[in-house]
């Protein structure tokens, strides 16, 4: 057993094909842990493949997938984390999901995740924080948080979450995976439980750079029932690159100064760009001068979008009703005071008041603008950049409890990928080491539609930095 | 600075029954968080266009031909009062003035 948990998702997919395993044969081993759940990373556990699963001859050869919650996945429970949707099966399927089942990957479980995707540490989920399995005292990041313990601790052979201001990455980075973060647009979001739609985007969480462009590859492309995404230039091959020869490498100091970084953090950080110029990168210091007010402009953008977004659980259609006999009005307040947790009736106040009527110019108005010179940075550090370099997180996983009283702390592990959330373009995490036993993470950005030559350039450094995540899957 | 009745004001636009314990906190919490964003109003943005979309889209309609959606009964089947193959509400009551 512990030999097929041991095997990556790609070589489990290769062997699949090979006739070496069975599907159901690692189906039945990854379920089995899943449903210990011992770190509370699933809040759904599939009894076996579905009936007529795709088979053995498919791009993702029968490797079952955990699913971040809020992607809608047909008679099976959808609770984006929330009280207000608990017991909610929706009538359809995330386009997503039925991409990748369709391409061979079946539907493992559902992973927990902060209520509607707000949150980097995980305790805002309604049915309790996940575990970090690295310390089962820590965080472990968020909010795909579910998916990337799940994937760390091998309980999952790979996973999808989404991503609006760094919840695949930084969550990937606290438990030493690999986490990508695609263009916006790349991945159709019809069936995701939405929190700011102008920046959700689906993508994988993977033990490694291969999984991840594979499960990337059968994820990407246009879908008519999202009129935001678009068709994905190329195929996203598997990477084969082992050095870095002429690629230039930007480190953007003046975002970095203000992100309070660990010194452990910082190391690991400084060290992986010594290793990226020992394979041929050119290392060298890049300007974005507006990215330091990104996370102020990204808590004014989603929180509004969100306040949009979630006025419809109202006790109507689905979900959770409450004082069903008093007025409609009644109702709806009672019904979505009962049904949020705490931060986000925060971000649908915090929402709400910006959008209202004497504020929208000042501040949705004025976020939008610095969205656009934060995009506007980013383009001209790509004329002389490949990709722009940071740690992913300021910090390694921290303990459970330890920021919840104050938001605007909590808020500041987003602080070096709301950026590129903002500027809709491709970034990537990949553990670079442990600091005091706690996973770092590098995070690589690139333009848009990028994520081919990012995927590979990742690789490069992947081989080169040799992170071992082998020993907390036993 | 955010203060009790511009909390209970949010509040009622975004139809949220806070209790008064709640207020109080949202008030703190929300004003720090504020103060912090504000910082972007000191930024000189004057000829800036404001974002509308991340990466450039034209036409995105598609064809006007009738196509399948979900049967109504597994739509109500979420529902907490379907009604006459509807969505069932209480009355608007008092609320409606």
């Amino acid at each position: 057993m512990t030999d097929l948990i041991e095997l990556t998702a790609a070589d489990a997919a290769a062997r699949v094909r090979a006739r070496e395993i069975e599907p159901g044969e690692l189906f039945h081993a990854y379920r089995e842990r899943a449903a210990a759940n011992e770190l509370n990373a699933f809040t759904w556990v599939a009894d076996g493949a579905p009936e007529g699963s795709p088979g053995v001859d498919t791009a993702l050869g029968g490797v079952p997938i955990a699913v971040k919650d809020l992607f809608c996945t047909e008679g099976v429970p959808s609770q984006a984390g929330s009280r207000i949707l608990e017991g909610y099966r929706p009538p359809y399927t995330a386009t997503v999901v039925g991409k990748l089942s369709a391409a061979g990957a079946p539907l493992l479980g559902k992973t927990n995740q902060d209520e509607f995707a707000m949150g980097s540490s995980n305790e805002n989920s309604a049915f309790g924080p996940v575990l970090n399995p690295w310390d089962r005292g820590r965080v472990p990041g968020g909010s795909s948080g579910g998916s990337a313990a799940a994937v760390a601790a091998g309980l999952a052979p790979w996973a999808i979450g989404t991503d609006t201001g760094g919840s695949i990455r930084q969550p990937a980075s606290l438990c030493g995976i690999v986490g990508v973060k695609p263009t916006y647009g790349a991945c159709s979001r019809y069936g995701m439980i939405a929190f700011a739609s102008s920046l959700d985007q689906a993508g994988p969480l993977t033990r490694n750079v291969t999984d991840a462009a594979l499960l990337l590859s059968q994820m990407v492309g246009h879908d008519p029932l999202d009129s935001t995404s678009l068709e994905f230039p190329g195929p996203i091959e598997l990477p084969r690159a082992e050095d870095l020869r002429g690629i230039r490498l930007g480190v953007p100091e003046d975002l970095l100064g203000g992100a309070g970084i660990e010194p452990g953090v910082r190391s690991s950080f400084e060290a992986t760009l010594a290793l990226a110029e020992g394979l041929g990168a050119i290392v060298e210091p890049c300007r974005l001068p507006h990215a330091p007010h990104a996370l102020s402009a990204y808590y004014l953008i989603a929180p509004a979008e969100a306040s949009a977004n979630l006025a419809r659980y109202d006790g109507v259609r689905y979900g959770l009703r409450v004082d069903g006999d008093a007025d409609l009005d009644r109702m709806y307040s009672h019904t979505r005071a009962v049904g949020f947790g705490a931060e986000v009736k925060r971000r649908v106040m915090l929402g709400t008041y910006a959008l209202s009527s004497g504020y929208y110019d000042a501040y949705y108005g004025t976020a939008q603008k610095v969205r656009t010179k934060i995009a506007e940075d980013f383009a001209s550090a790509f004329e002389r950049f490949d990709f722009v370099v940071t740690p992913t997180s300021p910090w390694t996983a921290f303990e459970l409890g330890a920021k919840t009283d104050d938001p605007l702390a909590m808020y500041m592990n987003d602080f070096c990928t709301v950026p590129m959330s903002l500027a809709g373009i491709a970034g990537i995490s990949i553990p670079s080491g442990l600091s005091d036993g706690l996973p770092v993470g590098f995070q690589l950005a690139g333009p848009a539609f990028s994520e081919a030559r990012l995927l590979d350039a990742a690789h490069a450094l992947e081989l080169a930095i040799g992170f071992d995540g082998s020993v907390i899957r036993r | 600075m955010l203060d009790r009745a511009q909390v209970l004001h949010v509040a009622r636009l975004a139809k949220l029954e806070l209790d008064d314990e709640e207020v109080e906190r949202m008030a703190a919490e929300l004003s720090k968080v504020l103060d912090h964003v504000d910082r972007i109003r000191e930024l000189n943005l004057d000829d800036v266009p404001p974002t509308s979309h991340v990466v450039d889209i034209t036409s995105v309609l598609r064809e006007d031909v009738p196509i399948p959606c979900l049967p109504r009964e597994a739509v109500l089947a979420a529902a907490p009062e379907p009604v006459d193959g509807g969505f069932g509400v209480p009355s608007p009551g008092a609320s409606a003035q």
